[in-house]
């Protein structure tokens, strides 16, 4: 028999960065009982080691627990973790969607991030109780009662009664979970009614195949349960059914309406199992799927190369157990005459790109060389062919395109008062387009801008937080395509281009991007015993120039008291550098140039 | 018949000794100079005469253990090695003498014993006592002949000094001396480097050492010149260092010494046998703090802690001398590579591959560069069966020069030669 839907709740916690969400997830396991302190980790949420270090959270993660409430009753707490970062907005909307409820943490130190706000309005949107959390109280800087009225007077909800804890130390914890059961409404739906089920999440365990994160919404759903993935088609039967103990699954007999679990149904791929689409019954099916689902597409590309071209296939494989993870994640082969061959890899973000990069490094042991990220570029062509260009050395001729258009985003960056200069030059620099300005409160403002994607993909972010000292915080969607003036830059390297370095710009920015690339790559390319002339060209104009001298002198005068050994190593490491090089005709260039390039801002 | 022939093999073993050449490292110097990163530094007398009692200590060690070996060159460097009292050193050569076997000159050439001497150390009595103590070589650290260049280096002495130490080290006999030169010297110029040529050419010794400063890490030098130093502007250009470089060999060549290696000049016959022998991969015993070695394949150097230095002898001296009576045989067998105190350290097994790679780099350090026939005849293989390529490459670019059986840099590959020697190494062999 099914549980007794009054007593499960099943809410998020929404947070910036930082603010103390995984903490908090952390207490609340432990307040539960289900674990005890010394079984506790720090954050057992965040189990990936880069999300770990980063304080983010990438893929979500949900945990079921018991809490027996001051009444002395026992309730279900499902707690489902979401992204921390734009990059995974859609991601964040699905886990919502799973959601009666939501825990609104906000640092009593520093009140509501851009970020913290955006997925705010969006649990708004999708009607759940809001039950905001003023934590870290036990700092000295903390002022509560600023932002208690921060938050009643920016997103308009009572937050008078909100508890004030502090995670770090457990402080007032017990309120918190006394306010999940008073305020967030029990799960509803009908445990008879035709299976509906909301996949929010997935995860591919290499012996039980894709374990399915999902919130039923209407049915029941058992072991040996024909299902159907509504938006793939996809049937396959159920051969496991569970819920998620801490850091563990447990399996059980039945999931009813109400009730967060995972399913097991011998499938071998996560795109299978897209996030958002409904599982229904094969035999039953459900009328309609449930709203929301689109399928997420990659915004940002880039070139990834092996450092050293035998690791190709490593790379390859690397990649597709990446994948079987992360549906977002997009590669397909490519050749670069510069890098040798490698993957166009597709992304949400950058943010998505360097967790990918640095997971391949990490767990994989790659070395990488990255070339800069590009957007998508639509180019409508004189014979009215519109192409879809992700790799700039793909451009087609200018004399084929008609025009081209970039996608642009609408973005809200947050900042204190004192900042708003330096970032609205920031976003001007940007080719940002001004929408408006508001004030949340006397010291901090929100801008509104529209932004090109490819402005805000290079280092947008670190400029950002080095022009705001790390005040500012931003947020952005998607909002769409727009003709622009675009040109392809080439780079020149010993007269001979590399493709690895082109890359597509506004006219307007051409110039002062060529310059500042062939400053940059002066300083990366080691003297050679020849010069090297670094051009960089639009079509057969070269509009920068810079000249690596010839190699004069690399001579040990001094070569004493027949210490040999010491000698050695200097040529060794010599020639160990060589080997990190590419070879460009007969320039040996370093891997670290190719990513160096990406990071131009010079304020 | 069979105890005639184990006869003759032992005689064989007696008669072909092999040849072996002695460092010593004194790493004591009055004041340490401001671009010098060698094992060194100023001491009190008690701190001295603990290390040269650890000193003899370790060349005692090796008493009964040196049959195999004839000693054709000793060098004695620092470090100052003159700064200290002549005692010393003289009671070094008879240590040395006494447990090792000299080449006696006759049929061979006469042992070449060299000791490094700074101006404003020595005197006519030490000198003399050197002398005495078998030393026929000198080699002085002159640096410079302008007073303000040596100013510049933090060296001790004037130019007027040397010359004296110089007229009475040939009064007292010394024929065959090396001056030490510095080029390249923050805002030196060509002119001046070009006078410090002529006065030396001008006093003739047998050899010349003319070097570049270096700007190592760790030394005041590094502070001021080094990539964040705030007098790097001063140093001088690659070209300029280059055009002195081969003006150098040019004014040397003119007053009769040749370039054999690339910065040592020399008259005819009196190359520093003792130096040649790091480049011909001979063998080489090192004493002293943080000397290297190479024998039996074998590539190792002391400590470079005074202090675990002198300690490890005097601990281990003590135990040491009741196991060397019932252990002899055994080291014996040992041979030289027995660490009786526990004192080297980066112990090294050379492979095959890595001694044809020291054939190559160090090799073509000499001018006269490394020889085909020699190469195939240590290693089994032709040159080109393993460098083919990689000289096919140099040869074009006009970085090497094959000539009569011989591969050597050319004065560009000279100048480039970190970079061509470094090719030299092989991935796998």
């Amino acid at each position: 028999m099914g549980v007794d839907q009054s007593k499960i709740r099943n809410f998020c916690i929404i947070a910036h960065i930082d603010h103390g969400k995984s903490t908090l997830a952390d207490r609340i396991i432990e307040m539960t009982g289900l674990l005890t302190s010394r079984e506790m980790q720090d954050q057992v949420l965040d189990n990936m080691d880069i999300e770990r270090e980063r304080g983010i959270t990438i893929k979500a993660q949900t945990v079921r627990t018991v809490y027996r409430s001051r009444s002395g009753e026992e309730y279900i707490f499902n707690l489902i973790d979401t992204p921390g970062h734009v990059d995974f907005n859609y991601e964040v909307s699905r886990s919502l969607a799973a959601c009666e409820g939501a825990l609104l943490i906000v640092d009593a130190t520093q009140g509501i991030e851009a970020q913290t706000l955006a997925n705010v309005y969006m649990a708004i949107d999708h009607n759940l109780e809001i039950i905001p959390v003023i934590n870290k109280i036990d700092l000295p800087s903390a002022d509560p009662q600023r932002v208690i009225a921060e938050i009643e007077d920016v997103i308009g909800i009572e937050a008078h009664d909100a508890p004030q804890i502090s995670a770090k130390l457990g402080i007032n914890i017990e309120e918190v979970l006394e306010q999940i059961i008073a305020k967030i409404p029990h799960p509803k739906g009908d445990p008879d009614a035709p299976l509906q089920a909301l996949i929010f999440d997935s995860l591919y365990d290499s012996y039980k195949g894709v374990i399915t994160f999902c919130r039923i919404m209407e049915g029941t759903v058992r072991k040996g349960t024909q299902i159907k993935l509504m938006s793939t088609g996809v049937v396959s039967e159920v051969v496991e059914i569970g819920t998620f103990g801490p850091g563990r699954f447990i399996p059980c007999d039945e999931l009813s309406a109400g009730m967060v679990g995972y399913i097991i149904a011998g499938l071998k791929n996560v795109k299978d199992t897209r996030v958002g689409d409904t599982i229904t019954d094969a035999k039953r099916p459900c009328a309609h799927p449930l709203p929301g689902y689109k399928k997420v597409l990659p915004m940002v590309y880039c070139g990834m190369y092996p450092a050293d071209g035998a690791k190709y296939p490593d790379l390859r494989d690397a990649l597709e157990k990446l994948q079987l993870n992360d549906a977002a994640l997009q590669f397909e082969p490519e050749t670069s005459a510069a890098l040798g061959f490698g993957f166009r890899c597709g992304f949400l973000g950058l943010l998505h790109l360097e967790v990918v990069q640095e997971r391949l490094e990490r767990e994989f042991n790659l070395d990488l060389v990255t070339t800069a990220p590009s957007v998508i570029y639509r180019i409508h062509k004189t014979d009215g062919q519109v192409i879809e260009l992700t790799n700039p050395t793909n451009m087609p001729d200018p004399s084929e395109i008609e025009y081209m258009e970039e996608p642009f985003v609408s973005a809200e960056i947050m900042v204190t008062t004192e900042y708003v200069g330096p970032i609205m030059t920031l976003c001007q620099e940007r080719r940002g387009v001004y929408l408006g300005m508001e004030y949340m409160e006397e010291r901090r403002a929100i801008l509104r801008y529209e932004l090109p994607l490819n402005e805000i993909i290079y280092d947008f972010f670190d400029a950002l937080k080095s022009r705001s000292r790390g005040y500012a915080s931003l947020d952005y969607e998607f909002k769409g395509y727009v003709m622009s003036n675009l040109v392809k830059l080439d780079i020149l390297i010993n007269r001979e281009e590399v493709d690895a370095l082109s890359f597509i710009v506004h006219a307007d920015g051409a110039y002062e991007r060529g310059r500042k690339m062939c400053e940059k790559l002066k300083e990366e390319i080691p003297r050679h015993l020849f010069e090297i002339p670094i051009q960089a060209a639009i079509g057969s104009k070269i509009i920068a120039r810079e000249t690596v001298k010839a190699l004069r002198k690399d001579v040990l005068a001094k070569c004493y008291g027949g210490d040999i050994t010491r000698k050695k190593k200097l040529l060794e490491k010599q020639k160990e550098g060589k080997k990190r090089m590419r070879q460009i005709g007969n320039v040996e260039i370093p891997q670290k140039a190719f990513m160096s390039v990406l990071k131009l801002d010079d304020q | 018949m069979k105890n005639k022939g184990m006869n003759n093999a032992n005689n064989n073993q007696r008669t072909w000794k092999k040849d072996l050449r002695l460092y010593v490292h004194v790493p004591f110097c009055v004041k340490k100079c401001d671009y010098c990163d060698f094992l060194s530094g100023p001491s009190d007398e008690e701190g001295i005469e603990s290390y040269f009692e650890a000193l003899y200590k370790e060349v005692g060690s090796y008493e009964g253990r040196t049959g195999d070996y004839k000693v054709s060159t000793v060098f004695i460097g620092g470090g100052t090695p003159s700064c200290v009292r002549s005692e010393y050193i003289a009671r070094l050569l008879e240590e040395l003498k006494r447990v090792f076997e000299f080449s006696s000159g006759d049929g061979s050439l006469e042992p070449e014993i060299t000791i490094e001497a700074n101006p404003g150390t020595v005197d006519k009595d030490k000198l003399a006592d050197y002398r005495k103590a078998g030393i026929n070589r000198l080699s002085f650290g002159l640096q410079s002949t302008h007073d303000r260049e040596l100013r510049l280096l933090g060296r001790i002495h004037t130019y007027r000094e040397f010359v004296e130490n110089y007229r009475l080290a040939r009064e007292l006999g010394f024929g065959n001396i090396n001056i030490d030169l510095m080029s390249a010297l923050p805002g030196q110029e060509l002119s001046s480097w070009e006078e410090t040529l002529g006065r030396v050419t001008e006093l003739g010794p047998e050899h010349i050492s003319a070097y570049s400063l270096i700007i190592e890490e760790g030394t005041p030098f590094y502070e001021r010149y080094g990539p964040e130093g705030k007098q790097k502007d001063e140093l001088i250009s690659e070209d300029l260092d280059r055009l002195i470089y081969k003006r150098t060999r040019e004014i040397l060549e003119k007053y009769g010494y040749i370039r054999y290696e690339i910065s040592n000049y020399a008259r005819p016959g009196y190359e520093c046998r003792h130096n040649m022998a790091y480049w011909e991969g001979a063998l080489y015993l090192g004493f002293g703090l943080g000397a290297a070695s190479f024998i039996e394949n074998t590539r190792f150097r002391n400590t470079d802690s005074l202090e675990e230095y002198i300690k490890a002898i005097n601990y281990n001296d003590r135990s040491h001398k009741n196991i060397m009576s019932t252990n002899k045989p055994e080291h014996k067998n040992e041979g030289l590579l027995h660490d009786a105190y526990g004192i080297r350290r980066d112990i090294i097994q050379l492979s095959k591959k890595d001694l044809i790679e020291e054939f190559m780099f160090l090799g073509l350090r000499m001018t006269r560069g490394v020889d085909r026939l020699e190469f195939k005849k240590r290693f089994g293989v032709s040159m080109d069966e393993i460098y083919g390529n990689i000289l096919n490459r140099l040869e074009k670019e006009n970085l090497v020069i094959t000539c009569g059986g011989k591969v050597r840099l050319t004065d560009y590959g000279i100048d480039v030669s970190n970079r061509i020697l470094s090719e030299f190494l092989l991935d796998k062999c």
